[in-house]
């Protein structure tokens, strides 16, 4: 820990070092801008009229009545809109504004834009919206049968988005004759990000033509080019700055607010337009975690060794594709978690249906097919009689083994280090003695589960950033940080990599956030990449700078001997370059002051290797991400007690031996994993999302429950390191690994503790306490 | 109507319709944005000041309230360039990630401090409840606060 060491203190934080974030320092004293921060000189407000209904033909809409009131400068419809009205990042399917169909009840269907909060809210209300309601679809199932109301009539596929198989060894078929054998079938529900910046942004012309935004987004490269081809608007035109995000978890991947907000500013006469959601426009129009309804069967023989599994897998995407069909190929991909299994069938299905739209969120299907595998293991180690942890270990994938949807694990494969420091901590060896000591009305219980998680983009989309720095004359080095920070602190590991390389001390550093004017194009803040791809291409850029510097500070010097200096003599350190055999140094800022403005920027390209395996089944999911090459691993175990008076199930503790390769920042890797491990917490126990007939009922804070200080408990981080050599410094990425195995660990844990599961939904006391009730354990001593 | 009000230490007077709300006044009106809004119903404590030393919530403040009182907001928190002991903590322990709870949650420790100079981890906990972090888990948030505490106590300031 860093202790109280003074925050002023000139020192170089290398690599593997507790650096305190840069960014850490201006949101303390709240001097850090976020883009809802921002209320521009004479700004406009922007505010959207949404769906009444979850499925019908918008016939006629009328704006009159709003126009007129006092103070509202302008109301827009689709009819506004030039280009495609389509936005979407596979599949182009979800309008700006509705023009012909509204599909959920977060639908928009009109725009405001108005002098004040009180002219809008006053306009919107006054919009008058001619609908004919049609038939909806909420239910996942019902979507797929004959005669089901259709989504998206032009669709081939009628409300299926995609469908796919994957199919090794000899699948299901010898499932019947294995020794043991299990099934559970299990309900995931939604999940909302909750990041407490809502989606927010402002927006303005140029007076050269060109749409400048300032917006709350993980993607703003890619946002312009969504943008461009929805409005019809040249890419060119398209100005996009990402500041710090308060938040993002996936909800901000792609366009939320930034349609809105070119359109307005494209007729608001010039003046700049500010939207920012309310807490309730956040829930209604965001999206969510995908639902999942699973269906799985694995079976092992008499020794425990798996033999056989079979997943079915329902996901809903709700109204629009969104990244439904990437979140589907990597739940399909991790479908088996980290075992080997020779014969396994997986098929799945992602269905549109009239709910709220669904996306990606942190785990990005992950969370929900370790939540059906982690359990259905556990019940096999059950009729077994295996050892929870004894079940995993023998059948958990090494390096060179074939996950269990066919995918050759070439690089670091950290899973069985997990489980033996899981397997040798106290809480798993003193858990009987825990059990056994519970207080009255308290059952103990103690559950685990293993996970993989896999990193970047795979195959088929490139997984690039381009890393860019620049020091500048007074010897100051300047990030340029094409990807965005939401909240992980990426953009000041950046600086701590350009740091180590350059031998230069944190004080010196400063971070220019996304701009899509300054910092060159990266891909998105996204798939536990985000360090991994840049954290590459910023050790290039920074060894570039570093060589220069070097070779300029050898001329400098040979100048002073009168002879020639070996760059190789030169050695940087902080604030100077030292030629060590003659002791004479050169001060950074004047080496820099020799060198041209262009020598002194050094940018440096990079790519991630991709798994170019062919794999046999499963080939329509490659386009959107199957197979990887990078995994990540990860073993969890909490501690439960549920309350028998009350169905509450409180975490007592929380352990999490995670393999994400060598560690940057002990720090910045312990608040990805802590951080993940609360979501998944929540996930589990309080964030009930309900939606009747389409209509969202949990729509605030007050009825949409995270958890607070008291239910998270402090957590135990056992990090396993191998050293991932693709890797910058050996590093995997961090970022989802923390919340893939948290709802089925506690699934574990309250079955440890009554003997029952959940099967839909979070586990929320209410639940509990049925299932105790239907036990006889309901007010047990 | 007229508004005179101690914010930051400084007196001012702010002319506003007395049922404007404290956070817009203070963010839109006075520029200081580092009072955070993310629920606009008092469940979240991202608006946290703190009015005559007690942690309020802006959102759900009408701005006639802050007549005569004494208001802090996290700008207010260290003279600038300068590090309070609790945001220096919520530094050098990583207790900061997205930071938009940050400024509320640094409010929240400043009265809890106050009532509370040597807290257990279990009174941090309950104190800073009303406070909601998505990012951290809130495990370092603790380790900040306790810090700062230990700090406070050992008369380091």
């Amino acid at each position: 820990m860093l202790g109280n060491k003074n925050i002023q203190n000139n020192e170089v934080w290398e690599i593997g070092c507790n650096a305190p974030r840069i960014d850490a320092f201006t949101k303390v004293t709240g001097a850090e801008i976020f883009a809802a921060d921002l209320y521009p000189e004479g700004f406009l407000w922007l505010g959207v009229k949404r769906s009444e209904f979850p499925h019908a033909h918008v016939l006629a809409i009328d704006g009159s009545a709003a126009g007129n009131i006092a103070g509202v400068v302008t109301i827009l419809t689709y009819k506004d809109i030039k280009g495609s009205n389509r936005l979407g990042i596979f599949e182009k399917d979800q309008p700006i504004l509705a023009d012909k169909t509204v599909r959920h009840y977060g639908d928009a269907v009109a725009l405001v834009v108005a002098e004040s909060k009180d002219s809008l809210m006053a306009a919107l209300a006054a919009i008058r919206v001619e609908y004919e309601p049609l038939p909806p679809v909420f239910d996942p199932e019902a979507a797929l049968e004959a005669g089901a109301p259709i989504l998206h009539p032009t669709r081939q596929d009628g409300n299926a988005l995609i469908q796919s198989e994957i199919v090794c060894g000899d699948g299901a078929a010898n499932l019947g004759k294995c020794a043991f054998r299990a099934t559970v079938k299990i309900q995931t529900g939604w999940q909302e990000h909750a990041f407490l910046e809502t989606q927010t942004g402002v927006a303005w012309m140029e007076e050269d033509g060109t749409l400048s935004m300032t917006v709350s987004t993980q993607t703003p490269f890619r946002d312009r080019l969504e943008l461009a081809e929805a409005l019809g608007f040249s890419p060119a035109k398209i100005h996009v700055v990402a500041p710090s995000l308060g938040g993002g978890f996936g909800g901000k991947d792609g366009v939320t607010v930034q349609g809105f907000l070119a359109l307005a500013a494209m007729h608001s006469g010039g003046r700049p337009v500010k939207i920012w959601y309310s807490r309730e426009e956040s829930i209604l129009a965001g999206a969510k975690r995908h639902p999942l309804r699973a269906e799985y069967t694995v079976g092992c023989d008499q020794d425990g060794v798996l033999q056989a599994l079979s997943c079915q897998l329902l996901f809903d995407t709700g109204a629009y594709a969104s990244l439904g069909s990437e979140v589907f190929a990597l739940a399909m991909e991790h479908a088996g978690g980290p075992y080997r299994i020779p014969n396994v069938s997986v098929r799945g299905s992602v269905v549109y249906t009239n709910n709220p739209v669904s996306g990606a969120f942190r785990g990005f299907g992950v969370p929900q097919v370790a939540a059906a595998m982690e359990q259905v293991m556990d019940e096999l180690a059950k009729a077994g009689g295996f050892d929870p942890i004894d079940l995993r270990r023998q059948n958990a994938v090494r390096r060179g083994d074939t996950s269990p949807t066919g995918v050759l694990l070439t690089q670091t494969t950290g899973l069985l280090e997990c489980l033996g420091q899981l397997e040798r901590h106290p809480l798993w060896r003193q858990r009987k003695n825990w059990r056994d000591e519970a207080p009255d009305f308290k059952l103990r219980g103690v559950g685990i589960a293993a996970v993989c998680h896999s990193v970047g983009f795979g195959p088929a989309i490139a997984d690039y950033a381009n890393a860019k720095l620049e020091i500048l004359t007074d010897g100051k080095i300047r990030i340029y940080a094409g990807v965005s920070d939401m909240g992980q602190g990426n953009a000041s590991t950046y600086a701590q990599i350009a740091g180590h390389v350059l031998c230069q001390p944190h004080e010196t550093m400063e971070l220019v956030l996304p701009d899509t004017a300054r910092t060159l194009p990266s891909a998105s803040s996204s798939a536990s990449r985000t360090t991994f791809t840049y954290g590459n291409a910023m050790i290039g850029a920074a060894e570039l700078l570093r060589d220069r510097l070097r070779a300029r500070a050898a001329l400098m010097i040979s100048f002073q001997l009168l002879h020639s200096v070996p760059v190789e003599d030169i050695t940087l350190l902080p604030g100077m370059a030292k030629h060590l055999p003659s002791g004479r140094g050169v001060p950074l800022p004047l080496v820099a002051a020799m060198m041209d403005a262009s020598e002194r920027t050094a940018t440096y390209s990079y790519t991630c290797p991709v798994n170019d395996q062919l794999i046999s089944s499963g080939e329509n999911l490659r386009m959107h991400g199957f197979p990887h090459r990078i995994v990540t691993y990860g073993a969890q175990l909490v501690t439960v007690e549920v309350d028998t008076l009350t169905g509450e199930t409180s975490v007592c503790d929380m352990l999490n031996c995670v393999d994400a390769g060598r560690i940057l920042n002990p720090q910045v890797y312990e608040q990805q994993v802590q951080g993940g491990a609360a979501q998944g917490l929540g996930y589990a126990l309080y964030e009930e999302f309900v939606v009747l007939d389409g209509r969202i009922l949990t729509g605030d804070f007050s009825t949409y429950i995270l958890p607070t200080a008291l239910d998270v408990p402090d957590m135990v981080t056992v990090p396993v390191t191998p050293n991932e050599k693709e890797g910058p410094f050996g590093m995997k990425g961090v970022g989802e690994i923390g919340i893939d195995g948290v709802f089925p660990a506690i699934a574990n844990a309250i079955a440890d503790a009554t003997g029952s599961r959940i099967a839909a939904g979070t586990m929320s006391a209410e639940k509990v306490l049925a299932a105790l009730h239907q036990t006889g354990q309901e007010c047990r001593l | 109507m007229t508004l005179n009000f101690i914010l930051n230490g400084n007196p001012i007077s702010v002319e506003t319709p007395p049922d404007r709300r404290v956070v817009d006044l203070l963010r839109e009106d006075l520029g200081l944005s580092g009072t955070k809004e993310c629920c606009g119903s008092g469940e979240c404590g991202a608006c946290t000041i703190l009015v005559d030393g007690e942690s309020r919530l802006s959102c759900l403040m009408l701005a006639a309230q802050l007549e005569d009182r004494v208001i802090l907001t996290i700008e207010g928190v260290a003279a600038n360039g300068e590090f309070h002991i609790v945001q220096q903590a919520f530094v050098n322990h990583g207790a900061v990630q997205c930071g938009f709870c940050t400024p509320g949650m640094i409010l929240a420790t400043l009265d809890l401090l106050r009532r509370i100079p040597d807290p257990t981890r279990e009174d941090v906990r309950r104190e800073l409840s009303g406070n909601l972090c998505r990012c951290t888990g809130y495990q370092k948030i603790v380790d900040a606060v306790m810090a700062a505490a230990r700090i406070v106590n050992g008369g380091a300031r």
